[in-house]
């Protein structure tokens, strides 16, 4: 038992004087919340707007002030032609652009008809759908203003075109994402550097020739990790509750229990790859290739899984932070308890299970 | 495995242990034994297969033929009793850089399930040298001083066998002295060290020497044996063109062989085969200038040579 803590005590120092990856390790979680939270936002605001009307009369100049009056968007070019909107979108000097059909207030007035095409920059295509959201709005409200008596809305129909991404994909929950995400980072990634810089450095050869259990290697190269994992858990918690007001709308015990959980997995993973590989380079390839790509593309925190090819559906199954990341989705936004997560949990500690033992069946008393 | 305990005479066995990597042969058929309290050195350049054999005997590899057993106990059998029992100094500095002198000492210290005190007598003339660096972080020490806090460590648990690899590679000739001197003072504890280096000088240092070659012993004897074997004449050379020299001298059939030896050219000749004067009149004839022939006593290094050239 002295050996584990020593042994522990030991991988505490190296972590503490590494002061810079320790500060990485700790700022990360901060980091990444304000990015996603707020520099990331899908939030609509003073979005430049480009104006094509061609014949100014009443009805167009009223709706442009609207528009340039809300505090989503700002009228900032005027167009004379078409040409004029493919130069400003290009530029980036507009996201969104309105179009009058010619002769708009005659057309409202005696046909009761009227055509405004909203084109959007939707190269960013969760921002291209609030703003079209929020015109349509302005639009909508303005009509209704003019004729307060008349429910029906026929009155003007914009016509929507998305510009350079026609298939909207939808915006998603960051916290549970970044949760997963940082999970895995510091765990695995962190985790199998520590135990292959031993090989690297020779010192796991002297460690092999001592009656050093290789199971307290593992547990004690474990240990500090798993502790900054917590800290982080807390972290981005405190976080999505206090500063993005994101409130853990489930029970707190069942979101760390599958959070406990998650790192467990993660641990192990980490083990795994530090016994398939010899160098620390590699080992950082290998949890940053085949695990944060997976983690970012396939776990449902960026791309929906239910939109995915087949073939992609089904690898997105071996990834841990998927089933995490829909648990954590379900107990802190959806606020179920653990009997609805059941099935993550479940595919969770059959991962853990498979992956600690294969990795402890590999892990090598002896060299490579 | 009743046999094994401290007293038995024979510290090391080895018997037709052999090992390959892929298709090549880095140990073939080596058979050695080592006694208790013995300074046993393996001397070889640099691929002849030294680390090999360490890590087969430090139970960090599995040979491929042949048994190896330390105090009794069988390298692939019994491993735990092995690793409880040796101190293994392997050929790179192999500590923690980040941690102190002193954190090294103690971590390596619970390792071995003992405590510096409890053994500080033995290491005391090496650590008392590097104490007053104790929170200097080992990354930080010079070459000498890594050395000596290597060994330190390897020590703490007071080991009935020591395995150093290549201990005093890259370190300065007055810490290699030092260093030698400290081996000689653990033998008087009765600890068995097994020791292996390219120097040839520092073969003299040992109770005995295996050569070592192409993963071949050579010859296994005391350096004195080593060197009065050698039959033949050795004569120091040297000229102006020391590499016309060279080519020179390998062209001469009477000489029987000759080496770059530092600034001059070793030259063995067969008794009676060829006179200082002779050789001096084929080099002149060859053209060369101040010309320096001169008899001299052989060197572990030169019985090398020797050696390793009959075995080509």
């Amino acid at each position: 038992m002295k050996q584990l803590f020593s042994f522990i005590r030991k991988e505490f120092h190296h972590i503490l004087r590494d002061k810079t990856t320790v500060m990485i390790l700790l700022l990360m979680p901060v980091i990444q919340i304000v990015l996603f939270g707020f520099a990331l936002s899908q939030e609509v605001k003073d979005t430049k707007v480009i104006v094509l009307a061609n014949t100014s009369d009443d009805a167009t100049r009223r709706i442009i002030d609207r528009v340039d009056a809300s505090e989503y968007f700002d009228v900032a070019v005027v167009a004379h032609n078409s040409n004029d909107i493919d130069a400003a979108f290009r530029d980036g000097k507009a996201k969104l652009a309105m179009v009058f059909e010619d002769h708009f207030s005659e057309n409202l007035k005696h046909t009761g008809k009227a055509h405004i095409q909203l084109i959007a920059d939707a190269t960013d295509p969760n921002a291209a759908t609030s703003f079209l959201f929020y015109a349509s709005n302005i639009i909508t409200n303005y009509q209704q203003d003019l004729s307060p008596t008349q429910t029906n809305s026929g009155l003007i129909t914009p016509e929507v075109k998305m510009l350079y991404n026609p298939q909207m994909k939808s915006a998603f929950n960051f916290v549970p994402g970044v949760l997963g995400m940082i999970m895995i980072l510091i765990c695995a990634m962190m985790t199998s550097i520590a135990i292959v810089r031993e090989k690297e450095m020779g010192t796991m050869e002297i460690l092999l020739v001592s009656p050093m259990r290789p199971i307290y290697t593992i547990l004690s190269k474990i240990a500090p990790y798993f502790v900054l994992s917590v800290i982080n858990f807390a972290t981005i918690m405190l976080l999505s509750v206090f500063v993005l007001k994101v409130p853990i709308a489930g029970s707190f015990i069942s979101l760390l229990t599958v959070s406990l959980l998650y790192i467990f997995v993660a641990l192990s993973l980490g083990l795994l790859i530090s016994t398939l590989t010899s160098s620390q380079l590699a080992a950082m390839m290998i949890s940053g290739m085949g695990l944060m790509i997976p983690v970012m593309l396939l776990s449902g925190m960026i791309f929906p899984i239910e939109n995915m090819p087949v073939f992609l559906r089904f690898i997105s199954n071996f990834v841990p932070a998927r089933w995490y990341i829909d648990a954590v989705k379900t107990i802190m936004i959806k606020g179920l308890g653990l009997g609805d997560v059941l099935k993550d949990v479940g595919v969770l500690i059959l991962m853990g299970t498979v992956l600690v033992t294969i990795s402890l069946k590999k892990f090598k008393v002896r060299l490579g | 495995m009743n046999i094994s305990d401290n007293s038995s005479p024979i510290a090391i066995h080895c018997e037709s242990v052999s090992k390959n990597y892929k298709k090549i042969e880095a140990l073939k058929n080596i058979n050695f034994d080592v006694k208790r309290g013995e300074i046993f050195g393996i001397i070889g350049p640099d691929g002849a297969g030294k680390t090999t054999l360490f890590r087969i005997l430090t139970t960090l590899i599995l040979p491929d033929n042949g048994t190896a057993t330390i105090d009794g106990f069988d390298v692939v059998a019994s491993y735990k009793e092995i690793r409880k029992r040796v101190g293994y100094m392997p050929g790179r500095f192999s500590l923690y850089q980040d941690l102190t002198v002193e954190e090294n000492l103690e971590f390596f210290a619970t390792v071995f399930n003992t405590t510096i005190e409890e053994n500080y007598e033995l290491i005391k003339d090496i650590y008392i040298q590097i104490e007053p660096f104790k929170n200097r972080r080992a990354g930080k020490l010079s070459g000498g001083m890594k050395q000596k806090l290597a060994l330190s460590c390897a020590l703490i648990h007071k080991p009935s066998v020591l395995f150093l690899d290549e201990p005093t590679t890259g370190v300065d000739p007055v810490s290699r002295k030092e260093f030698w001197g400290m081996l000689q003072k653990l033998r008087e504890q009765g600890i068995t060290i097994l020791v292996s280096t390219p120097y040839m000088d520092e073969a003299s240092l040992c109770d005995r020497i295996a050569l070592i070659q192409n993963g071949q012993f050579l010859r296994i004897d005391t350096p004195e044996n080593i060197v009065g074997q050698f039959a033949d004449i050795l004569w120091a050379a040297k000229s102006d063109n020391m590499h016309k020299l060279l080519e020179d001298l390998r062209n001469d059939e009477q000489v029987k062989s000759s080496f770059a030896f530092g600034d001059s050219i070793h030259v063995t000749v067969e008794n009676g085969q060829l006179t200082v004067d002779s050789l001096k009149k084929y080099l002149i004839e060859r053209g060369h200038k101040n010309i320096e022939i001169q008899p001299i006593e052989p060197t572990i290094e030169d019985c090398f040579m020797e050696l390793s050239n009959t075995q080509i």
